[in-house]
């Protein structure tokens, strides 16, 4: 027991971001298998992954009593620095790299407008569904509409913000609900909505923005079409992050208080 | 080297969160407005940019490229550190304002279609080529 203790002690505790990318790796990985084997790939893995993060998060709480999921527990602290958002916005704006100017000025009016009115009624929806569950302050009720729009966009503007955790998780929760319904009901909603060409996949990925739902969505539905929606839903992130914090907030801001 | 393209990505994050803050200060806000999405645009234009003009090696472009393919992991990482003991309570509010914005989204895409300069027949048209 003794020895047990100390290499949790020398070894997990102290090595605890280490410990995080061996736990997070393993995690996104038995998701992905979840996901090839149990799902046959209609459910992407990173949402499956992303679900058994929010799982392990509840556990972490239920566990330790603390406000930062799994993370509060000492020998997995080093998730809590891997998620937190000196690393979660670098790796964010990395995804903008490779997005082209050329190609997004292709993508033309009707891309730019399904972007706009992505994020603005996304924003709206959450605002009005936070404001409903009596969540009435601004802050909450654009990170809320923020997790509508995508689980990215909600914590970035959550945190921007200075939203409390609880608000935060909701918003992920939102987003993650968002992501998973997109890639479950795409391929069965897409005959209906005309979502059979380049043009229409460009203005889907505009309008639903979670790449991972896009991206898994168009997937089951014609994987010829994936990098056109992948290729607007990559702006739809920035442009929340940019919009939501500021624009956004301040116009619900001026209705609210 | 990798560390060029890692430190241009900081570079960009650490100026669009200087800009972002100031925006905040600005406006009068103890908050950083939009830092994230002016990185990101910053990264764009500059990639670009060094793109086109060929200054930008393979390997720099890894130092970029490992990051943002170790997204996902870092959100699984964060939605592992989120509060969510506190959030299950108010769990149908997520439920709700997920499945209503995808519903309306899913509306928008035939009117958008639509309203964006093309009528069905060239819709029709761009479709064959592919």
């Amino acid at each position: 027991m003794k020895i047990l203790e100390f290499l949790q002690q020398d070894v997990l505790i102290k090595y605890n971001l280490v410990t995080a990318f061996a736990v997070i790796g393993i995690t996104v990985w038995l998701s992905y298998v979840v996901s090839k084997y149990l799902t046959r790939g209609r459910i992407h893995g990173s949402a499956i992954a992303i679900f058994v993060g929010l799982v392990l998060a509840y556990f972490g709480g239920m566990l330790t009593g603390g406000s930062k999921g799994i993370a509060d527990v000492p020998a997995l602290a080093g998730i809590g620095l891997m998620g937190g958002a000196m690393l979660r916005d670098l790796a964010i704006v990395a995804t903008a790299f490779g997005v082209r100017m050329e190609e997004f000025r292709k993508t033309g009016l009707s891309g730019i407008l399904s972007l706009i009115a992505g994020i603005l009624i996304s924003f709206f929806i959450g605002a009005c569904v936070a404001y409903a569950f009596g969540y009435r302050d601004a802050v909450s009720m654009t990170t809320i509409g923020a997790g509508a729009a995508t689980y990215i966009v909600g914590p970035v503007t959550g945190g921007a913000l200075g939203a409390s955790s609880d608000v935060m998780a909701l918003s992920v929760a939102a987003g993650l609900v968002k992501s998973i319904l997109v890639m479950i009901v795409t391929p069965f909603v897409a005959p209906l909505i005309g979502l059979n060409n380049p043009r229409s996949a460009l203005i889907f990925g505009g309008l639903m923005g979670t790449t991972s739902g896009v991206a898994g969505g168009l997937a089951a539905t014609d994987p010829k079409l994936v990098p056109y929606g992948a290729m607007t839903a990559t702006f739809y992130t920035g442009l929340g992050c940019l919009l939501g914090p500021s624009l956004i907030f301040l116009v619900i801001r001026l209705i609210v208080e | 080297m990798a560390i060029y393209g890692t430190a241009l990505l900081s570079i960009c994050l650490l100026i669009g969160l200087a800009v972002g803050r100031l925006l905040g200060w600005a406006v009068g806000l103890d908050k950083n407005i939009g830092g994230v999405g002016i990185a990101m645009l910053l990264l764009i234009l500059l990639c670009d940019r060094l793109q086109k003009s060929g200054r930008i090696e393979p390997p720099t472009e890894r130092g970029i490229a490992f990051w943002s393919s170790i997204y996902i992991p870092i959100v699984v990482a964060m939605a592992a550190s989120q509060n969510v003991m506190a959030a299950v309570s108010g769990g149908w509010i997520a439920i709700v304002a997920g499945t209503l914005s995808v519903i309306a989204c899913f509306a928008l895409v035939p009117i958008i279609s639509r309203i964006g300069g093309t009528n069905p027949e060239d819709v029709e048209a761009e479709n064959t080529p592919s």
